[in-house]
């Protein structure tokens, strides 16, 4: 059924605007359940919430013929409902008693998640009905329509970002509440319609929303069993300082009754109360402490007394650089072990104004003590640039300890931890100079023996003959420090750490030369795994113990920057079976989450999205095996490819937050313009999407050889010049990415319209589902494979589409 | 009968993995504090019918009480004794200082999260351990005034053990912290203070789970 055109032109502007509250509303999701959750049950929850936009196409699908008559209100409705629903989806989801820490005791606890998972679909589903109405309404314009519907989601992405540094993230609900109520107004004067006072209706109730809603409402409500929640229960506890960025949500606690008394490890020998500390807290998780400094050093002697205090008993005076400084810890210690210099480096400027400004006094002027240089910067990308050479380079203990022993960051990536991290710090030492990574100890043995086969692989690498010669291990009772020197370890020194851990009774678990019955004397496990497990690491036969392992500890790439991941299949079935002894602690719980998410994400396409339109009477509209193919496929790859380079392009700019705004903005801005260029080769497409895909393919596989060399060659570029490359790189691939949905959808149009809004089902579902599955697919096998394997997508994509339109065309 | 089943259960579990831990039974007095200690009472009404499982339960304030089979393994690696005197930092709803009261001749708890410390006092007290006293407050400066103490018991959070904790400890008796997150205990620490005052800790995985570090 063909619609006689009631309206002139798509609502362009309105599209552009709705497609931007949309993205900026994931992207703000993201945020605000990192505050209530973990940011991993907030990925999940987040993707689940996007299959409501490919059930939207299904809704399109089953109503459409009651929908045509009242195009215009259904439209404008949507884009309210969109407002409206923004912030009561997210209220109404606080409201359900989600506790994913009892997801393995408690059954009840799958219940309240799918019905978190309802709620936060409502504002996506009424968002893409608005969007795909569009669509099917207008096909032949789909080139257009695109064009402002990535426009828009670019605009979004990015321009969320900037309104977080402005305003607390649940206000953001607030000013998305007001743009998609404006979205409604505009649509209303773009599409001509009657009676006017729609209009009035949506700019009264933006002006209601944004003058009556009580700030109240739109509180978040963390879990109480995040740290912050915990620390607040203890009497004497309250808030002195909230900050919040993009970056996260700092809150800082101050206990006058029962201080913090933060001292991660310390010696069981010691007898050092640390001094009085606040509480600082990111998204609800730490605490990472600000010790108050007085200028005396007596008071910090309890720094002595961690494990990651050893480099200093090695060097004399260093010139010491602290990635990851927090509000200080490490920069003390380095004080109080008398640092010639200390170049602290810290990615969250909030962070650091607390030390510098609002608790300037209680820090004692910590940054800006002589020989302090402080440093907003990515920890790796800082050491790229950075042209100093440094006696001891120190990544600090970032994460928090329950998060480190939930195995919650198996899915992150990170950049600090890899081979080529190593590599590049190594490089950056003086010829004796020491690398201290300081991790949580973990039993059995997860990061502790990552990082040494890490360290291992760094060396080898670089040419090192002996890299055993370069490796010291020691751990306490809950931390370990690893170090990498330079040069191969003296006499004097293995002499100086047996004497450190000596008199803290800490472990040696590693040294060149070390005896087996020297592992294993103060803080006993059944039998010296640590030891066995470096020996075995430096041994001919460690790829047989990286196989053999229970855990996943093979090093850690910058193409597969999975360092927290430690899954392995055989090994969570022996811990199922062990659960009832507590086995399932010890799981490295992120992947198998993935895993459910992606499962989750195949289930709810079929049964939301799929099933219905299957037994509805729209089958007749079913479209042919190559249509259904070619979204699907498209909608993958985009996907593949979108993630893939982000990630590489991560590496170049980085800073995560900025290198992900600006790449997924240049990759929408671009991919727009495709989509205009598509809509204006109306009628050609085909010969047009081949040629695309040729060219991307050409490009993706020529950056895959040549983007490491460039990178590496242009790091010490200024941000500035390094985002417009990033974006000139970007460009031509994102061109022709833009151009195989537009064109498939006009073709559609010429040939099916019925079948538009199952394209635009299938592709919904295809986005959600590939995006999980590049980052499941990059865990195992890398990102450069998965850039690969969208080459082969699109390559599929183009040949379904040659099947299509010679069978479709009349 | 549900907690005569609870205790066979973690008796089983405890066989289970007897050849990794080379432990295959629990002492007959913790047996016994386990069987006669009624959990239902230390978990929220509306979770009293899961009480004898094996499993932890939350108990309000974002705190939880531990699984059945971890309180039993902890007070067995105490290898208390009667007339033993116990400090125990992190009360919870009192189900641990109950199970302890059943062993020992005495027991000083503190709870550093009010409202639920004192529910634990009254529980304790309506339920006749006379021998349980319950503190709120700062747990890290231990109880000095009755200190020593032949066992410790530590299941609140620290990043540390407070060095007036170990002082606290009698030489030869045995400190004992759970590690870990909510609901996941990961493995047990304990620390033991030798008769010339030096300490040791071991590190305890419950679980029968094996890394292996074969290869070399």
């Amino acid at each position: 059924m063909r619609l006689s055109m009631a309206v002139p032109r798509p609502p362009f502007i309105a599209i552009g605007l709705l497609s931007a509250c949309i993205l900026a509303y994931e992207v703000l999701l993201t945020r605000l359940f990192s505050m209530v959750l973990w940011h991993h049950f907030a990925y999940m929850i987040i993707s689940a919430a996007m299959l409501g936009y490919g059930a939207s196409g299904t809704a399109l699908t089953l109503l459409k013929e009651k929908i045509a008559p009242h195009f215009g209100r259904v439209y404008v409705m949507a884009a309210m409902a969109l407002a409206v629903l923004m912030p009561v989806a997210f209220m109404l989801a606080q409201q359900v008693p989600f506790n994913p820490l009892e997801l393995l005791w408690d059954k009840t606890q799958i219940a309240k998640l799918l019905a978190v998972y309802l709620l936060m679909m409502l504002p996506f589903f009424c968002g893409g009905l608005g969007i795909g109405l569009v669509f099917w309404y207008f096909g032949r314009e789909a080139g257009r329509i695109y064009a402002c519907d990535i426009l828009g989601a670019g605009a979004g992405s990015l321009g969320v970002i900037g309104v977080l540094f402005l305003v607390p993230p649940p206000m953001v609900l607030l000013v998305l509440t007001l743009l998609a109520l404006l979205a409604a107004a505009i649509a209303s004067i773009e599409l001509k319609m009657r009676p006017r006072w729609l209009m009035g209706m949506c700019l009264g109730l933006a002006l209601l929303a944004a003058v009556a809603l009580p700030g109240a409402w739109l509180q978040v409500q963390p879990s109480v069993y995040k740290d912050l929640s915990q620390t607040l229960n203890i009497a004497g506890a309250r808030v002195i300082e909230e900050r919040s960025s993009p970056l996260g949500q700092i809150t800082v606690v101050e206990n006058g009754r029962i201080p913090f008394r933060h001292a991660p490890g310390m010696s069981l020998n010691a007898t050092d109360e640390p001094p009085p500390q606040l509480g600082v807290f990111v998204d609800g998780d730490g605490p990472a402490v600000l010790t108050r400094f007085d200028g005396r050093l007596a008071p910090l002697a309890y720094l002595d007394q961690l494990t990651s205090a050893l480099p200093y008993h090695l060097l004399q005076r260093p010139h010491v650089l602290v990635l990851g400084a927090g509000a200080g810890s490490d920069v003390l210690q380095a004080l109080y072990h008398s640092a010639r210099e200390i170049d602290a480096v810290e990615l969250d400027r909030n962070i650091i104004d607390l030390v510098r400004q609002r608790f300037h006094d209680f820090a004692g002027d910590l940054y800006g003590q002589p020989g302090v240089q402080v440093h907003a910067a990515e920890a790796r990308g800082f050491v790229n640039t950075s042209q100093e050479r440094y006696d001891l380079i120190q990544v600090a203990l970032l994460d928090s300890f329950g998060i480190a022993a939930a195995g919650l960051y198996g899915l992150s990536e990170s950049y600090l931890y890899t081979v080529e991290a190593l590599q590049t710090y190594l490089s950056r030492l003086t010829p004796d100079g020491i690398l201290a990574v300081t991790r949580w100890l973990t039993l059995p043995p997860r990061d502790a023996l990552k990082l040494f086969a890490t360290a291992v692989s760094a060396l080898e690498r670089d040419g090192v003959p002996n890299p055993a010669a370069r490796l010291v291990m020691i751990r306490g009772w809950k931390t370990v420090t690893l170090l990498v020197k330079n040069s191969d370890f003296t006499p004097q020194e293995i002499a100086a750490i047996k004497q450190f851990s000596r008199t803290r009774s800490f472990d040696l678990a590693y040294y060149p030369g070390m005896r087996a019955d020297e592992a294993n004397r103060y803080n006993l496990l059944q039998q010296p795994y640590f030891f066995e497990g470096a020996v075995a690491l430096l041994s001919p036969q460690r790829q047989t113990f990286l196989d053999r392992y229970k855990f996943y500890i093979e090093p850690a790439t910058d193409d597969r920057p999975h360092f927290f991941r430690f899954f392995k299949w055989n090994a969570a079935a022996e811990l199922f079976s062990l659960r009832a002894q507590g086995g399932m602690p010890l799981l490295d719980w992120s992947y198998p989450l993935l895993v459910a998410t992606l499962l989750q994400a195949f289930a709810a396409s079929v049964v939301l999205i799929l099933a219905p339109l299957a037994v509805s009477r729209c089958r007749r509209s079913l479209p042919s095996a190559q249509v259904a193919l070619y979204f699907l496929a498209i909608g993958l790859a985009f996907m593949f490819m979108e993630i893939a380079f982000i990630q590489k392009f991560v590496l170049f700019l980085s800073h995560p937050l900025y290198a992900v705004a600006t790449v997924l903005c240049a990759f929408l801005v671009f991919a727009a313009a495709g989509s205009w260029l598509a809509g204006r080769w109306q009628g050609t497409g085909s010969r047009h999407v081949a040629l695309a895909v040729m060219v991307l393919g050409a490009l993706a596989l020529l950056y895959l050889a040549l983007l490491p060399g460039l990178f590496r060659a242009l790091i010490h570029l200024p941000d500035a010049a390094k985002i417009a490359i990033s974006v000139m790189l970007i460009a031509p691939l994102a061109v022709c990415m833009g151009i195989p949905f537009p064109t498939g959808m006009m073709r559609l149009a010429d040939t099916a319209q019925d079948s538009i809004p199952w394209a635009w089902a299938i592709n919904g579902c295809a986005s959600v589902v590939g995006a999980v599955l590049a980052t499941l697919l990059a865990i195992h096998l890398g990102f450069s494979v998965v850039i690969l394997l969208a080459v082969l997508i699109y390559g599929l994509a183009c040949a379904a589409l040659r099947g299509f339109a010679c069978a479709v065309r009349p | 009968m549900l907690r005569q089943n609870m205790v066979e259960e973690v008796l089983a579990e405890v066989a289970a993995s007897s050849p990794y831990s080379g432990r295959d039974t629990l002492s007959p007095a913790v047996i016994t504090a386990m069987k006669k200690v009624e959990r239902h009472h230390f978990v929220p009404t509306w979770l009293a019918m899961f009480a004898y499982l094996n499993r932890p339960l939350p108990i309000g304030y974002g705190q939880t009480i531990s699984q059945p089979l971890i309180v039993a393994l902890m007070t067995d690696l105490l290898q208390l004794k009667e007339g033993d005197k116990v400090l125990e930092i992190g009360t919870g709803s009192g189900y641990q200082a109950a199970v302890l009261a059943e062993i020992v001749k005495s027991v000083y708890s503190i709870e550093i999260i009010e409202p639920l410390g004192k529910e634990a006092a009254e529980r304790l007290k309506s339920l006749g351990y006379g021998n349980v006293e319950v503190r709120l407050g700062d747990g890290y400066y231990g109880w000095p005034e009755t200190a020593p103490f032949d066992a410790i018991i530590v299941t609140a959070a620290a990043s540390h053990v407070p060095p007036p904790l170990l002082k606290q400890l009698k030489p030869g008796g045995r400190m004992l912290i759970p590690l870990g997150a909510h609901f996941m205990t990961q493995y047990l620490m304990v620390v033991e203070k030798q008769a010339d005052g030096s300490v040791t800790s071991r590190q305890i995985v419950p679980v029968s789970f094996v890394p292996l570090t074969g290869g070399h």
